[in-house]
């Protein structure tokens, strides 16, 4: 979905591309989740929208506005379907990702290992975020008081407490994790095996049909805007 | 007064986290609230300043419905000391974090100097003032959280877990402190799981289970009943036990010390220990 939706900058495209995502969306139930963040997406691509609009043509601002929502489609049908546990232990499996953390990190598993991490912490982050803004509130801070400099200086009571409570957690977590022998020895085995199926054979067959058929087309014709 | 009528709330996700709450507090009460983890009392706490409205019913602060005006404006009556002193401390001195809510209400730069040194005072943390809050111990910092509170004076005082981390020294100054605001004619109100320091206290008691109120009543009449405790999955104090131990074998409960409690059971008992004698 994400090349052919940068190869190509025509509004046909687009459509087509959003339409053939609609039924992955119903297939996943992610349908109503994807309906929210589209909401949340209204403001940029309607800036995407106007900014091209005044800079190019009518249809080169609607078909980048699609593009704009085939890529967030896209995204939302990976991370909403995809769970980041699976996708560290499918990235733990992928040799060329255990070769690079090797050479930069010293274990094979750390790199795989910081992305789970990662990915996991960003919701508890944002519980932190919202008990360091009651937090704050109920010393009298109005988050929405005064001009935009001001505005802005008034989140330094909420970015200091949650920037110091991510560092303390990570030397916690470090320390956690080196007393439970973190990364352990060479070839740990895992509680889940990933396997791919038939069916993954065929999705990935498909994806990479699609991609070179459309790195073909972008070399051999000019697709019109409209 | 802060009055609570039917206040029932649910949370986006769906989760009924107080239900068909009434409740008052006044000037020169003392409160605790109980109750096991997940029971709502943090929820609770964050209704009566405004951070959190009810689904239904309505909170009244000295009159004002809680949805109709600013936490800000609401904060400056309720405070509201958070249990994790992480969440709200930033500044670079001590002296700057007790000073920050007093800015936020407006107060001129003399009143703010003076409410701080008196603040810091009281609470034991004078000689921290140019330091960072970020160099002191744990409970430094919960007592320089709770001074940022204290310092605008506020009419109601909520205090979430206030005794973790804290030695028993500090516990005995922190209850001092209590008794003292509320012989002021302040209200005190704390969220606790320390039935110790309850029990010593003596403050009213709400227990509360899964949203619900489930027990009223001075500390004495709620922590000696023992269907209410469990319920709240709590245990009695020690001293509650002990004298439900000489209930229990029938023998008299007009002893004034616990020794003699120990001695009147050990008796009871011939050579087996009393086992209330053993301390969990």
């Amino acid at each position: 979905m994400l090349i052919p939706a940068l190869l190509f900058a025509s509004v046909w495209v687009m459509v087509i591309l959003l339409l053939s995502q609609l039924p992955l969306l119903f297939i996943g139930r992610v349908a109503r989740r994807w309906a929210l963040s589209l909401r949340a997406g209204v403001f940029l691509s309607s800036l995407i929208f106007v900014v091209n609009f005044f800079t190019g043509s009518v249809f080169s601002a609607i078909a980048l506005t699609l593009r704009f929502l085939v890529l967030l489609t896209a995204f939302s049908l990976f991370f909403m379907t995809t769970s980041p546990d699976d996708l560290g232990l499918a990235l733990d499996r992928i040799g060329a990702v255990r070769w690079l953390s090797r050479k930069w990190l010293g274990y094979p598993n750390a790199l795989s290992f910081t992305f789970t991490t990662a990915v996991r912490l960003v919701p508890t982050l944002a519980v932190d975020a919202q008990t360091v803004v009651d937090a704050q509130r109920s010393r009298g801070l109005e988050l929405d008081r005064g001009n935009l400099l001001r505005r802005i200086r008034n989140y330094i009571p909420i970015l200091i407490p949650l920037l110091l409570i991510a560092i303390r957690r990570s030397l916690e977590l470090a320390e956690a994790l080196e007393s439970r022998g973190f990364p352990g020895k060479e070839g740990r085995t895992s509680l889940f095996q990933l396997k791919l199926k038939r069916g993954d054979y065929a999705i990935i067959g498909i994806s990479v049909g699609a991609i070179a058929v459309s790195i073909w087309i972008f070399l051999h014709y000019r697709v019109p805007v409209f | 007064m802060i009055t609570l009528e039917h206040v029932s709330f649910r949370y986006s996700s769906g989760y009924l986290a107080l239900h068909e709450i009434d409740l008052s507090i006044q000037g020169g009460d003392f409160v605790a609230i109980m109750g096991e983890n997940g029971a709502g009392k943090t929820t609770l706490a964050k209704h009566l300043n405004g951070l959190l409205k009810p689904s239904q019913g309505r909170v009244l602060v000295d009159g004002e419905d809680t949805r109709k005006v600013s936490v800000a404006h609401l904060a400056r009556k309720v405070g509201l000391v958070f249990q994790n002193p992480d969440h709200l401390l930033f500044s670079e001195t001590v002296k700057d974090e007790v000073a920050f809510g007093l800015k936020n209400f407006g107060f001129s730069p003399e009143v703010v100097e003076k409410q701080v040194g008196r603040t810091l005072e009281a609470l034991g943390l004078a000689e921290y003032a140019d330091k960072s809050p970020f160099l002191l111990s744990g409970g430094e910092r919960k007592r320089v959280a709770l001074a940022s509170i204290l310092a605008s004076e506020p009419d109601y005082l909520i205090l979430d877990e206030p005794t973790i981390g804290q030695d028993y020294q500090q516990k005995e100054r922190l209850r001092n402190f209590i008794l003292q605001l509320y012989s002021q004619g302040k209200a005190v109100v704390m969220i606790t799981h320390d039935v110790e320091f309850v029990a010593e206290s003596n403050p009213k008691v709400i227990l509360l289970s899964k949203g619900q109120i489930v027990g009223k009543g001075s500390a004495d009449s709620v922590l000696s009943r023992d269907e209410m405790v469990n319920r709240a999955s709590l245990v009695k104090p020690q001293m509650s036990r002990l004298f439900g131990e000489l209930t229990k074998y029938g023998l008299p409960r007009d002893v004034v010390d616990v020794h003699r409690a120990r001695i009147l059971l050990e008796d009871k008992l011939g050579e087996v220990k009393a086992p209330v004698a053993q301390n969990p």
